[in-house]
């Protein structure tokens, strides 16, 4: 068992158990708490309980066979797990995706994006005890679920971005359900921030806690809103854009207090850019053209091709069964996840199963942070601390 | 972006042969992406400069990953992506790492974050990382035995 040691001889210091099971630790996190009285000495995180060896699993698997096991790490942004798996695939291939995906997963992307800062504003006002705020967001994030189950079939686990495109064309009246979304969204975020923004027991308990200068956040490897909430105006989308991002307009807010508080507004503004982008894919999308790029014997054929035409049936064949072989070489492709900076490493030995895969999982990299974050703090504050990481364990563990 | 890759490409490893020739010891474009393999003995002291050198600032590790790439000898090869912030620029360091049991200078002392990232690697190879402040499991349990992502280590576990 980890332990903490304390000061051989002194009675000063009291070692206290939080989690894994807590309703605060946002999933199954154990931190253990060295405490002075009320005041955190200490602070070492035990983690591993949600371990379930997807790398190696992926290793066990063919390319397209590993999309479901990639919905399943953070729980709450699984187009973007899948998108930066199918990315890093597609660079091993050189592989060329076709506008209208490109555009439909950006649009799905930035969906997700609004749907995990929801649960993240829900969950940390929770914890803070603005308990209404949690059953507000929950009921905008049921639309967006609603979206994606029309889209994907699926509400979470959609594995909608595969290798080459997408797995199915947009449904019949998929605009209608978007662009109710987009009109009903601004008003409701508005209302949150209502309750939250000017309220006197918000700004209490963020405004000071949980702060970390800009050099300590970016030698620590944090990425995302708070590393951003610090004054540093990183995105991935801009700085190495990916999958069309670069013809979409948007802001990357920033603050600069580095607090609690500053990565809640960053949040916020952040979901306002996401409506933004959303509703710009919109435009461009025409429903014409491909979803999928032509690549026999790596995409799968279409089912009426390959029920039809011979080549199509044994492209389809080989494909699930055998898989595609992609070149030997090593690819490292970073998107912009909500948490930050998310990873997808890949080396591929030239067989059908890759030979490692790696994902570079914001959530555990920027909880690394949270020792320096809660020094001297009350325990109070190291709630709010976890919250304001925005932390999702199957990320964590992996 | 593939002009600004190479225009990056082409600066790391200018500034690294000028200060060390050495420390180069092959350099691997493919895919967009410049790969520079160092010497393990040099590891710890191109990281240095590739995070001091004023043209280079390489201020933050985003990944450090292990490749296993048993029967080959070496068997290890460490990949380390390295991310400038102020340049918007990315590089990848690699290095071999071999031994009984495989043992490579830890990069905690250039970056901090790569504190867990080493951790990781060496809970899941059993590769240990010299001068690391704090090594032991971080996502098996403590009395786990065996180095479960090794290519020898059986996907179903052991019993």
């Amino acid at each position: 068992m980890t332990t903490v040691e304390t000061a051989v001889g002194t009675s000063k210091t009291m070692v206290l158990n939080m989690g894994p099971q807590h309703p605060s630790t946002h999933g199954v996190l154990r931190v253990l708490l060295e405490l002075d009285g009320e005041n955190v000495v200490t602070a070492v995180p035990d983690l591993g309980y949600l371990h379930t060896g997807i790398e190696k699993s992926c290793e066990d698997k063919t390319y397209s066979q590993a999309i479901t096991l990639t919905d399943r790490m953070d729980y709450l942004n699984p187009l973007g797990n899948n998108l930066v798996y199918c990315l890093a695939v597609e660079k091993l291939l050189g592989l060329e995706i076709p506008k209208q995906a490109q555009y439909i997963r950006v649009m799905m992307v930035e969906l997700q994006r609004i749907s995990s800062h929801l649960v993240w504003l829900g969950t940390h006002a929770l914890d803070m005890g603005a308990m209404s705020v949690m059953l507000y967001c929950f009921r905008e994030r049921e639309e967006i679920l609603k979206i994606f189950e029309r889209f994907a079939g699926q509400r979470m686990m959609t594995s909608y971005i595969r290798i080459g495109g997408l797995a199915l064309e947009p449904p019949a009246g998929w605009r209608e359900l978007v662009k109710r979304f987009l009109d009903m969204m601004p008003a409701r975020i508005d209302e949150y921030e209502e309750l939250l923004t000017n309220n006197r027991i918000w700004r209490g308990r963020l405004k000071g806690v949980g702060y970390l200068p800009a050099e300590t956040l970016i030698a620590m490897s944090t990425t995302g809103p708070g590393l951003r909430a610090a004054g540093v105006a990183f995105d991935n989308r801009k700085a190495f854009p990916y999958s069309s991002y670069e013809e979409f307009e948007f802001n990357v807010p920033t603050r600069t207090e580095s607090d609690c508080f500053a990565r809640y507004l960053v949040r916020v503004q952040e979901m306002r850019e996401s409506l933004k982008i959303v509703r710009q894919a919109m435009e461009k999308i025409t429903d014409q053209g491909p979803i999928k790029s032509e690549a026999p014997g790596i995409v799968p054929p279409q089912r009426e091709k390959m029920k039809t035409e011979m080549e199509a049936l044994i492209y389809h064949f080989k494909i699930f069964t055998e898989g595609f072989s992609p070149p030997p070489g090593e690819v490292y492709v970073p998107i912009e996840s909500p948490r930050g900076e998310l990873g997808c490493f890949i080396a591929s030995d030239g067989s059908p199963k890759p030979l490692r895969v790696h994902f570079r999982g914001p959530s555990f990299v920027n909880l690394q942070a949270l020792p320096l974050m809660v020094k001297g703090q009350l325990i109070a504050d190291t709630v709010a601390s976890i919250g304001t990481i925005d932390i999702v364990l199957g990320e964590v563990d992996r | 972006m593939p002009q600004l890759a190479s225009a990056n490409a082409s600066v790391v490893i200018d500034r690294l042969r000028a200060w060390k020739p050495e420390s180069v010891s092959q350099v691997i474009e493919y895919r967009g992406e410049t790969t520079i393999v160092v010497p393990p003995m040099l590891l710890l002291a191109t990281a240095k400069q590739c995070k001091e050198d004023p043209e280079l600032q390489f201020n933050q590790l985003s990944d450090a990953t292990c490749v296993d790439r048993f029967p080959n000898e070496p068997r290890f090869e460490m990949n380390y992506q390295l991310l400038s912030i102020p340049r918007l620029a990315r590089v990848r360091l690699r290095t071999s790492v071999s031994g009984q049991p495989p043992v490579i200078d830890s990069l905690e002392p250039v970056w901090p974050g790569a504190n867990w990232m080493e951790r990781e690697i060496f809970d899941l190879f059993g590769i240990r990382f010299e001068g690391h402040s704090d090594l032991r499991r971080i996502l098996l349990p403590e009395e786990f035995e065996g180095s479960p992502l090794r290519r020898d280590f059986p996907v179903e576990g052991k019993r």
